[in-house]
């Protein structure tokens, strides 16, 4: 393991920001802390940093205890959303300052620089000043200063958070195929579930100071540890008491075991899917089906329906609590899995 | 287009009537004085001047101010960039007080500098002076005493031209040289000094500029002793009380010249518009 957390506290007066959190992060994988804000991820990540001091518990980070580390001694990268250029100075002094703060080699520096310009593709903006680059620009600067003095994690805060759309997306596949050429460590703060479930190898759900769930993309998504989880990753739909992917809902022109009758309220076509709204007795559930599906149904408003879990399909009952330690949602009582029901 | 339009909007009469009170206020105010200094200095050519350079007494005052607008400029440029970080960077209890503090000598009269500081460190009856007089040390009538009246009364000049800036310049880029490395020293040399150098050579020159014309406070500390305390604007008013017009005017001139010369030097080279 890269990075050891354990029983990490931390209160900003009265607000707790982290509450007993332990968590292990492996070495060379791509990890995200995600989860809505001011739950204590970008905390969680400063403390790994160094930049916040945990109240209680303990930092280690390739073995070394680094708890009472300063920041400088930890040799983490650290990458900000609103990007900390070093504004008096070029593109290439900014990436060139760890090396510089080293006292390595001024050839030694210059290659490495050059290196790591043409790895973020900013090679012919060397010498232009910060001010003189677009947000995406400046992100992939301050990427390539953290790189620089190969440190032994790299930390992003909600980099991506302060770009456009567009850039936003391809900054995230560069990350991911920056990440699968240098392999270091690293550990991205995101509020941004499709970020997350798109560039990371495992994610961590941080919600009110605490771990929701650990686990990789599909697992959270398959396998959500409690209603939090998954109405935060993924579309989401409650039939009765349960939360169900509004794609593991089937309508149905007559009753069958199992099945809720309702009326289609309303009918929206979402590129190749459609969203079918349906009110029963006392909600309004939402299912996605193909539109040929759809279509041969002849549904529209005031049809009445009958909607049943497809069998296989993952519920999760409302109301459910957060386990901290969720190692695995299978484990999770409140998880179940309908398939013999429905089969 | 439409941006055009709204920023340049038609000059009427009442513009042009708004420029000139300006322009006249300012001229009144400001320009034609002060160009009357220079005009009365400058009669008959360079010779008055010349004279009271010749003067003995008014070159000792003149080298007097001198040396304690540097010492001045020299202490209040460290301390004011300490108390700077200090009120932005760092909570702790009085920090309201302290930056009230600050404010103070901007509003109080610097007489009351100088008897305050006549109060504790006065040669005789002072509250610490006669114990540090004992140990060889002469305060009050003495260039430690104008030295001190001058820092406080020139205190809040750096300090106001740093925080804002300071603040705007925020945490994150001192943060990122630590995660690079950099040691506290190394972070403020590489990183907070550079952010702040304009404000700092801003407040420096306001500085000087203050320390070299400070009167009042100075007049009561110094005792005023010809060739030994008495300071270039002290000469002034000696000069002038004593009907010696020509060099009361020259000597004036002298001052406002240096620091109009600091002002005029840092808006030339300061760079036009602020990089962001």
């Amino acid at each position: 393991m890269s990075i050891e957390i354990r029983g990490v506290g931390k209160r900003f007066g009265s607000f707790v920001a982290l509450d007993d959190v332990s968590l292990s992060i492996p070495r060379g994988q791509l990890t995200a802390l995600l989860g809505p804000s001011g739950g204590g991820k970008s905390t969680l990540l400063r403390i790994i940093a160094g930049l916040e001091q945990p109240d209680v518990g303990e930092v280690e980070i390739e073995g070394v205890d680094a708890t009472h580390l300063p920041p400088q001694k930890r040799n983490v990268g650290f990458v900000f959303q609103h990007y900390a250029a070093f504004k008096h100075m070029s593109v290439a002094r900014n990436v060139a300052f760890g090396l510089e703060i080293r006292k390595r080699p001024k050839a030694e520096i210059r290659a490495r620089v050059q290196e790591l310009l043409e790895l973020v593709h900013l090679e012919q903006f060397a010498d232009r000043l910060p001010a003189q680059l677009s947000g995406g620009q400046r992100q992939r600067m301050a990427l390539a200063r953290a790189l620089a003095v190969e440190p032994t994690v790299l930390l992003l805060d909600e980099p991506f958070g302060a770009l456009d759309a567009k850039v936003r997306k391809e900054l995230r596949d560069w990350l991911r195929r920056l990440h699968d050429e240098v392999h270091v460590t690293t550990v991205f703060v995101t509020h941004d579930q499709e970020e997350a479930l798109e560039v990371a190898d495992e994610i961590v759900v941080i919600n009110d100071g605490r771990i929701e769930q650990i686990g990789s993309p599909d697992d959270l998504y398959d396998h959500p540890a409690n209603e939090f989880v998954m109405r935060f990753i993924g579309p989401v739909t409650q039939l009765g008491t349960d939360y169900i992917r509004p794609h593991d809902l089937e309508l149905l022109a007559s009753p069958e075991p199992g099945a809720t009758s309702g009326t289609v309220t309303r009918v929206v076509r979402v590129g190749a899917e459609v969203r079918v709204e349906v009110a029963t007795d006392d909600q309004v559930v939402t299912v996605t089906a193909p539109r040929s599906v759809v279509q041969a149904a002849h549904l529209a408003p005031g049809v009445g329906v009958y909607v049943r879990p497809v069998p296989g399909a993952m519920t999760v009952r409302a109301g459910a609590t957060a386990t901290s330690s969720a190692e695995g949602a299978a484990s999770a009582a409140e998880v179940e899995e309908v398939g013999a029901r429905g089969a | 287009m439409a941006d055009h339009r709204t920023h340049r909007r038609r000059r009427g009469p009442a513009t042009y009537v708004f420029r000139l009170i300006v322009v006249a206020y300012l001229f009144l105010l400001v320009a034609w004085p002060v160009s009357l200094v220079a005009q009365n200095a400058l009669e008959g050519g360079f010779g008055n001047i010349q004279a009271i350079l010749e003067d003995p007494d008014v070159a000792h005052a003149l080298r007097l101010t001198a040396v304690v607008a540097l010492v001045s400029v020299a202490i209040n440029t460290v301390f004011g960039v300490g108390i700077s970080l200090l009120l932005v960077r760092y909570e702790f209890p009085g920090k309201r007080a302290l930056s009230a503090l600050v404010d103070l000598p901007l509003s109080v009269s610097p007489v009351v500098v100088g008897l305050s500081l006549v109060l504790v460190y006065g040669g005789r009856d002072g509250w610490i002076g006669p114990t540090l007089e004992d140990l060889g040390l002469r305060v009050i009538f003495s260039t430690p005493g104008i030295i001190m009246a001058t820092v406080f009364v020139a205190l809040p000049l750096v300090i106001r031209e740093v925080v804002p800036v300071l603040e705007e310049v925020g945490t994150e880029q001192e943060q990122a040289a630590a995660s690079l490395g950099a040691g506290p020293l190394q972070t403020f040399r590489r990183i907070t000094l550079p952010s702040i150098r304009w404000a700092l050579v801003y407040g420096v020159v306001l500085t000087l500029a203050r320390s070299l014309g400070e009167f009042g406070a100075v007049k009561v500390v110094s005792g005023n002793v010809l060739g030994e305390t008495r300071t270039a604007t002290l000469v002034v008013e000696e000069k002038y009380l004593n009907f010696d017009r020509p060099g009361a005017y020259a000597t004036a001139f002298l001052l406002a010249l240096v620091s109009v010369a600091c002002i005029v030097i840092v808006s030339i080279i300061r760079p036009k518009e602020r990089r962001t």
